[in-house]
């Protein structure tokens, strides 16, 4: 039998088996689109998650990465809800990544709970049904006269327990697919009600195992020094002061691997964190600088003026914005450049990566969203098969998009390589974690535009460039593709719309931060709408509503977006005004500011309110409004977005990168400085009730946050904000 | 060089350098892994631990300094989550991807043992120095003062405060 056998074999009795009682199990693989039983899913699978119920209760096996979203929660929540069992019967396991049994495993992009939605409820209901089918047969009665509630069918006085009904209903053929009976929406028990989440408690006693925190027996410990230089190389290297160091395993050298853009280094592997902190100090390493070894911020603030400045690229053209740009008069015209910096993931817990490489097989574990990269990755680096590799992915010390990133897993690959049979866990400083991130891009935007004596838009341009996603990553791809956002779905009513983008060359590596491209896009739109409403004479509320007319907005580069519904926006936007008293009156020096924005399927809108007295500003409250679909977990929504919130603040108030002689500047939180509690806002998040199928919420709050911020600072002080992070002398 | 110690009423000797810091010790030596490292330069609070009861941060406290002294981590503020303020975290639903939190929580022992009347304005002053990225500053706050209401022999509802 072959090692791939072996393996399939393995993970399938794993998975098939119960281990309690008779061993009975109805086990069931599903998506959106198929569902499996038993033996006779193993030969179909992958599939994106398992439900494995036995005489112990019912588990969801899911291949969702736990960063903090609660996705642990809100897709056992959907499960439970529509099988018919108590929240507190279900639990949850993260599937092992076998990409034999489970298919994508990736999580990120607010796409979780959408994604999972209708497959979790399938699924559910197949389950139930033939859990009913069984109860049914046993009374002889007609399955239509029994009712479930928490685990328990009944019929009359008669009720059989689920663990009772496992045997039997694990011999029935699934249900057809296409007659399932899904739960009508107002006898939802779960879905949108405030439950517990189920990793907290691990998370308050020390218990909870991040990536960092794993110890198989026999574990080394690794750290890599990298070239300070972004694309910087190792010209040559002596280790020998580390080498002699008491509790130093190994000093090597390690590649760059280009795929996961990986950067290499030397490497130490040691007895102990601390002790290979201290002999990479003893390092000496000659650097070959690379081509970036000038870049700044400072260069790429000019380059962004000479490129914004030069023939762009035109995305979107309703025709004529030029000319009635040029046309209008003087007070009626808006021309404003914005500008966003680089900005640095800085998870709490430092990108870390454990592998065991044990004669032809491998072990990782690692803290990822995007395991199956890992896998790939490890067995390139390692030369081993990828079924002869197991990932357990554990929790995330937070994600925000940087643990999509393989360049960890390439890394300890290669690091574990070397020292066959022992664990090694290699481990990022902070300083390594700030100064190698894959950074949300620099931008830069040159808004113009005009208003008419009615308030109408006659006219909108968006010139930009920025430091692009999709030249790093797909770089096939039209570098503007991973930059515009809804930028290429304009909401507002505009005579006419002009779009331009062309890319700015840079060696700063980037890639996907919270929110992506609207994390800019929207602090651009938002502000500028916002100065188009102040040159019109117009409220920036009705302004914003009068311009949203119910239409549904088309993305004309990308077909598979899905239209932006400005009702949908128009709603959310009135719901946050509504809801922060947006026609009350403030004390002297504070201000309101709105901000709306749609990303990842999502709308949400935020009003900030701000006091700027002696100086000094503070951000006092914000309001959110968020229309997501059907709100699963209204408590997780909650956290989700007071969390964009905060993230999004923080980036417009106090953190970036810059960058000189071609690094990172800011390596720690003595620099790179977050939003402290006593600068925290007072939040106050409300749901849109809706039936519509869920999108997702991890991101969508932040966009609308810094220009809500920045709108309410100009209400307050008549200070027109367009740089981010904004510092004193822009309010002062 | 040995240097013994108290963790969470057990005595500890580890055979270290003795300029180590304790966070390493905790985790690497003791495989005590609660505490979390975050920063290394005492900006985040991720390391807090008790010495002696104070709240400290043990990435920057050498080994030696703490020979002698009685350690409290994560692990050992109570044996079954049973501690107010691990209750009132719960009850608040604080913890997003958890990592800070151990952190968080030890500030706030050492904190309330020292303020047990606080007020919000005291709990941003005192917390403001442990860093979240997920942004539960909101409900940790709401947490203390629920925590600091308990251990004063009153309780509050979810949403009262």
């Amino acid at each position: 039998m072959t090692d791939t056998n072996d393996r399939w074999q393995f993970s399938r009795r794993g998975l098939l088996k119960s281990a309690v009682g008779t061993g009975a199990v109805l086990v069931i693989g599903f998506d959106v689109f198929r569902i499996a039983k038993g033996q006779a899913a193993a030969p179909v699978s992958p599939f994106r998650s398992w439900i494995r119920i036995d005489e112990g209760g019912v588990t969801l096996l899911s291949g969702r990465s736990e960063m903090g979203q609660g996705i642990s929660s809100s897709l056992p929540m959907v499960l439970a809800d529509e099988l018919g069992i108590d929240w507190k019967d279900v639990r949850v396991e993260k599937a092992p990544n076998d990409p034999a049994l489970f298919g994508d495993q990736g999580t990120g992009g607010s796409g979780s709970v959408a994604g999972s939605w209708m497959g979790l409820r399938q699924a559910g209901a197949a389950a139930r049904t033939m859990l009913v089918a069984t109860a049914a047969q046993e009374w002889n009665v007609a399955p239509e006269s029994c009712t479930v509630k928490n685990g328990v069918v009944s019929h009359g006085n008669e009720h059989l327990k689920f663990s009772e009904l496992v045997e039997g209903a694990s011999k029935l053929p699934l249900p057809d697919f296409s007659k399932l009976k899904l739960k009508r929406p107002e006898d939802f028990k779960i879905i949108g009600k405030v439950v517990q989440r189920k990793d907290i408690p691990s998370k308050i006693d020390g218990s909870a195992i991040f990536g960092i925190d794993v110890r198989p027996p026999g574990m080394l410990y690794a750290m890599v020094e990298r070239c300070p230089v972004f694309g910087g190389k190792v010209k040559n290297f002596d280790a020998t002061t580390a080498k002699s160091m008491r509790g130093v395993h190994e000093v090597f050298e390690i590649a760059a691997v280009p795929g996961v853009h990986s950067w290499g280094g030397i490497a130490v592997v040691a007895d102990s964190t601390w002790i290979a902190m201290q002999a990479r100090k003893k390092l000496r390493i000659d650097w070959d600088l690379g081509p970036h070894a000038n870049e700044s911020s400072e260069l790429l603030r000019t380059e962004f003026r000479r490129v914004v400045d030069s023939r762009l690229k035109t995305i979107i053209d309703t025709g004529n914005a030029d000319t009635a740009i040029d046309a209008a008069p003087k007070d009626k015209r808006v021309d404003a450049d914005y500008e966003l910096p680089f900005q640095a993931h800085a998870t709490m817990e430092p990108m870390n990566c454990t592998v065991k490489v044990d004669g032809d097989h491998a072990e990782v574990w690692v803290p990822a969203q995007g395991p199956e990269w890992v896998l790939t990755t490890v067995a390139e680096v390692t030369g081993l098969k990828p079924n002869a590799i197991k990932v357990n992915t554990t929790l995330l010390g937070g994600g925000f998009g940087r643990r999509y990133q393989a360049d960890f897993a390439a890394e300890a690959g290669q690091v574990a390589k070397r020292v066959p049979g022992r664990p090694v866990q290699l481990i990022w400083s902070r300083e390594d974690d700030m100064t190698h991130d894959y950074y949300r891009p620099a931008s830069y935007h040159r808004l113009s535009g005009a208003v008419d004596a009615k308030g109408n838009i006659l006219a909108w341009r968006h010139r930009s460039t920025s430091t692009p996603i999709a030249e790093w990553w797909s770089p096939k791809a039209p570098p503007e593709s991973s930059e515009l956002g809804c930028s290429t779905q304009m909401p507002y009513l505009a005579k006419s719309y002009k779009l331009e983008y062309l890319p700015t060359a840079s060696g700063v590596p980037r890639a996907w931060w919270r929110s992506v491209e609207a994390s800019s896009i929207g602090f651009v739109m938002e502000s500028y709408v916002d100065e188009l409403a102040h040159a019109a004479g117009k409220d920036p509320l009705e302004f914003r509503i009068s311009k949203l007319d119910g239409r549904l907005v088309k993305n004309p580069i990308d077909k598979s977006s899905v239209p932006l519904n400005t009702a949908r926006l128009r709603g959310v936007l009135q719901l946050a005004a509504d809801k922060s008293g947006w026609n009350s009156a403030l004390p002297q020096g504070h201000g309101r500011g709105i901000a709306a924005h749609y990303s990842f399927n999502s709308y949400v809108s935020n009003v900030a309110e701000v006091s700027v007295i002696e100086n000094k500003l503070k951000v006092n409250r914000i309001v959110s409004a968020v229309d997501i679909g059907t709100p699963v977990s209204p408590d997780g929504i909650r956290a989700q977005v007071e969390s964009a919130i905060i993230y999004g603040l923080t980036a417009a108030l106090k953190s970036q990168i810059t960058i000189k002689n071609g690094r990172a500047v800011q390596s720690n939180f003595d620099r790179f400085s977050t939003l402290a509690m006593n600068e925290t806002p007072l939040i106050e998040v409300y749901i849109v009730p809706s039936t519509l199928p869920p999108t997702g919420i991890g991101e969508p709050g932040l966009p609308p946050t810094a220009p809500a911020v920045t709108n309410a600072i100009f209400a307050a002080t008549g200070k027109r904000i367009r740089r981010l992070p904004m510092v004193e002398s822009d309010w002062a | 060089m040995a240097i013994t110690f108290e963790v969470n009423g057990s005595t500890k000797t580890v055979d270290v350098d003795p300029g180590t810091p304790l966070l390493w010790v905790l985790r690497d030596t003791l495989n005590m892994t609660g505490t979390k490292y975050g920063c290394g330069i005492a900006q985040c609070g991720a390391c807090t631990v008790h010495v002696n009861g104070d709240a400290q941060r043990s990435c920057s406290i050498p080994v030696s300094l703490v020979a002698g002294k009685k350690i409290t981590t994560i692990e050992g503020i109570s044996k079954d989550r049973s501690h107010p303020v691990q209750q009132a975290w719960i009850l608040e639903q604080a913890p997003q991807c958890g990592y800070c939190q151990s952190g968080q929580i030890m500030t706030a022992v050492a904190f309330l043992k020292q303020n047990p009347k606080p007020t919000a304005a005291d709990v941003d002053a005192a917390m403001s120095h442990n860093i979240c990225r997920c942004g539960t500053a909101q409900r940790i706050r709401k947490a203390i003062l629920r925590a600091s209401l308990e251990m004063q022999g009153h309780s509050a509802q979810r949403g009262a405060l």
